[in-house]
């Protein structure tokens, strides 16, 4: 029982990191229907950031503020200068193809991607840089309910993630800029003539979706430490099955499907097997396709292109 | 007008005439336009085959002809993507895991790992036959989506083959105590037999090289008469009106299965070559910079066009080998920075007015940073090769190279950036300070890393492609309706 109980927690910290990556994907598939193939490197360049962050206020051992705030500002700065990113990337690579066929985005962010990468690489070296939690963070530190023990690093990145998640539906529901993003979601032309701003929208979209990666990003190097150039791939390609799963373009699903996709994914490691998760998590995704096209949360899709 | 007759799906007469218009350019590009007109594509074709049997006659040297048997591989996995994505319209993200499923297959029914030595003549074709089912078992939970999803699906099976190939050197099969080792995981698989023919057993790149042309040249064949086909004239229908081709009768869905299967096909075919030719395999081969690279030829020629493809394929081959060698690269930089000057300048009296400031620049610099005695890096450990030795009595190098070298790297990317939303008239002047931080760069940072040198130009090239060309080199415009 503890052990399931522990594989749940795992899975549920994991899954808020895919929920806050998966969340990029659907927040800029929900305004411009494109893919953002990047999106998984500029949540590397988020992690970075966040590691520069440390070390500019003296590393992880000789930290010059108290660690709440370290933690706070690795966030925060982490977050405004990956949103920065965001909209730049945005407004280079993408906005000067909108209205073009639809591969040519998808091509162009292909291309963005490799550029962060290999720039990432040229710029901070292949070395494998380390968070390293533990000097900060002692990995004792935290509670436990019953058998299970949910250390500090989980805790900070649990109450994290749902308050990410939180604050980003409490946006989209209340504030004007979240009304007109689900207003050219549903409709971008009839938007258009109501009077909405659809470029200072879609760098919202871009900025909130760039941040919350960044911050997905940093809440990794917590967790697993290491951060390098290429750490984007495979947590992007997560993030955006989780996006899928939970139907693309929709808010709670893609919250939905990053804690499916951490649970599952810590749940098959746990008891099946380590090296064959991703084959099982495959599985997951396949079975979504065949069962439900839409995503859980997706509504029907109408047909047309 | 002849043109106007053989206008294919997907081009109308406005576009057609598009591309002549825009044919008519000044300066230097305007001159390298005419002489690419006066050619016909047979000649071409024939130009390119006699080329290819003169160098499988008379080139014997060992490194070049591994280059020119990669290059084969590389052509037919482009032709193979060309079907899915340029004729078809899919998105198959998954396309070297077909390629690297051939080369797996292949080492596992010609090798010492599982003590399995199939004749050529029967792994080869059975193989192709797998991977062209593996390609229909992979198309099936796609078949009904478009894009978007086959995308992530292909792109999450690619993942999917890596891991399964890295954990499957220890499986434990119900019944049996110890664990088996089937793919040599990481360590790959060395020591495969090389192709058998009628007795003839393959010694070396050139012997494939000949089994390659033979290949490719049947391809060839058969790739332009199906494109001429129904099958052919069907997927172009579907990739650019997938609705309104359904209400005309054709069967969608089953035609983009076809598409996936006969790409996947190509692709293991390719793999079976590529490990014959390695003489092992490892999974590092197989993945996303691969797949990126064939992408980036295929859209670079002009997707959907069989002669872009060639062209994509050579360009993304060859570019890397003259990368690794720092003289040609340096070469072909200069060139490639001097051929976009002019053709963004557009006119021989700009140019000229472009490479002149470029030169005084640094020439001010280097005049600057002596008088004011800044500490510069020995130009003997540096300027090795002839380009670097002529451009070091010009070209001012700071001490800390690799620090100066990132801070320009990251102006250069901004001042391009900067470059794509500037006025005409800063634009002017903006054009020779990027020359100039781009070589400063170049021989600062991107010269000592080829590799990522390679990677940044392609997505770089993707990118700007985009947004400029996005039909590629050799594509038609296509109008879409969305």
């Amino acid at each position: 029982m503890s052990y399931l109980g522990q594989q749940l927690v795992n899975g549920l910290t994991l899954g808020g990191v895919y929920a806050l990556i998966a969340l990029g994907y659907s927040l800029v598939y929900g305004v411009l229907q494109i893919l953002n193939f990047a999106h998984g490197d500029v949540y590397m360049i988020g992690a970075f950031l966040g590691y520069f962050v440390e070390l500019a206020l003296g590393g992880p051992t000789k930290s010059i503020v108290p660690v709440p705030i370290m933690l706070f500002l690795m966030f925060a700065i982490s977050m405004i200068g990956t949103g920065l990113l965001g909209i730049v990337i945005e407004r280079f690579a993408y906005r000067p193809l909108r209205g073009s066929s639809r591969i040519a985005p998808l091509i162009s962010a292909l291309g963005v991607s490799i550029l962060l990468q290999n720039a990432a690489q040229l710029i901070f070296s292949a070395n494998i840089r380390s968070y390293d939690t533990s000097s900060f963070i002692p990995s004792t530190a935290g509670f436990s309910i019953g058998d299970v023990t949910i250390d500090s690093v989980r805790i900070t990145i649990l109450i994290l993630a749902f308050g990410l998640m939180f604050a980003l539906s409490r946006w989209i529901n209340k504030t004007q800029v979240g009304r007109a993003m689900r207003a050219i979601a549903i409709d971008r032309d009839a938007a258009v003539m109501m009077g909405i701003d659809i470029d200072k929208v879609i760098r919202w979209t871009f900025f909130v979706g760039a941040a919350l990666a960044a911050a997905a990003g940093v809440m990794n190097g917590l967790l697993l430490r290491g951060v390098s150039s290429g750490m984007g791939f495979v947590p992007g390609l997560k993030g955006f099955t989780a996006a899928v799963i939970g139907g693309i373009g929709s808010i709670p699903g893609a919250m939905a499907g990053g804690l499916l996709l951490g649970v599952v994914e810590s749940l098959t490691q746990g008891y099946l097997s380590t090296n064959f998760s991703d084959f099982y998590t495959f599985i997951l995704l396949i079975a979504v396709m065949l069962l439900r096209p839409n995503g859980l949360f997706g509504k029907k899709a109408i047909v047309k292109a | 007008m002849s043109e106007q007759e053989n206008l294919g799906i997907g081009t109308d007469e406005w576009v057609a005439q598009h591309e002549k218009r825009l044919a008519r350019r000044a300066g230097l590009l305007g001159v390298l336009d005419l002489l690419n007109q006066k050619v016909s594509p047979t000649i071409r074709y024939a130009i390119l085959g006699i080329a290819a049997i003169a160098f499988g006659l008379f080139v014997h040297d060992f490194y070049l002809q591994r280059i020119a048997a990669n290059l084969g591989v590389f052509l037919i996995l482009t032709l193979g993507l060309n079907v899915v994505m340029g004729f078809a319209g899919l998105l198959d993200l998954g396309f070297v895991a077909f390629f690297g499923f051939g080369a797996y297959a292949y080492a596992l029914t010609s090798s010492a790992q599982l003590n399995q030595h199939w004749p050529t003549y029967l792994s080869v074709p059975a193989i192709v036959i797998v991977t062209a089912f593996l390609g229909y078992l992979v198309s099936l939970p796609s078949r009904r989506l478009f894009g978007d999803y086959l995308a992530i699906v292909t792109l999450f099976f690619g993942q999917v083959f890596i891991q399964l190939i890295i954990s499957s050197d220890s499986i434990t099969f119900p019944g049996r105590e110890e664990s088996t080792d089937i793919t040599g995981g990481s360590n790959g698989i060395p020591g495969l037999d090389p192709f058998v023919f009628f007795g003839y057993k393959f010694k070396g790149a050139g012997d494939y090289y000949w089994l390659l042309l033979v290949i490719l040249v049947l391809l060839i064949i058969a790739i332009i008469r199906v494109d001429r086909t129904r099958v052919g004239r069907a997927w172009k229908t579907v990739r650019e009106d997938s609705l309104a081709s359904q209400a005309m009768g054709i069967k969608v869905n089953n035609l983009k299965m076809l598409a996936f299967i006969v790409g996947a096909a190509i692709a293991g075919l390719a793999g079976t070559i590529f490990a014959g030719i390695q003489n092992s395999v490892f999974i590092n081969g197989f993945d996303m910079p691969l797949l990126t690279l064939i992408y980036a030829a295929v859209i670079l020629g002009g997707s959907g066009s069989i002669p872009g493809s060639i062209l994509g394929a050579f360009v993304m081959s060859v570019l890397p080998e003259i990368l690794r060698v720092q003289n040609y690269s340096e070469m072909l930089f200069l060139s490639v920075l001097i051929l976009t000057i002019a053709a963004l300048g557009k006119s021989w009296k700009k140019f000229a007015f472009n490479i002149s400031l470029v030169l005084l620049v640094g020439l001010f610099i280097k005049v600057l940073t002596s008088a004011l005695n800044i500490a510069t890096t020995p130009a003997a450990t540096w300027a090795i090769a002839p380009v670097s030795k002529v451009l070091q009595h010009w070209l001012f190098i700071p001490q800390n190279r690799l620090l100066w070298g990132n801070v320009a790297f990251v102006l250069l990317i901004s001042l391009i950036a900067y470059y794509s939303i500037a006025k005409e008239k800063i634009k002017l002047y903006l054009l020779p300070l990027i020359a100039y931080v781009a070589i400063f760069v170049w021989e600062d940072r991107l010269v000592i890393e080829p590799n990522t040198t390679r990677q940044l130009i392609i997505g770089m090239l993707l990118v700007v492609l985009m947004i400029v060309r996005p039909q590629g080199f050799l594509g038609k415009t296509r109008v879409e309706v969305l």
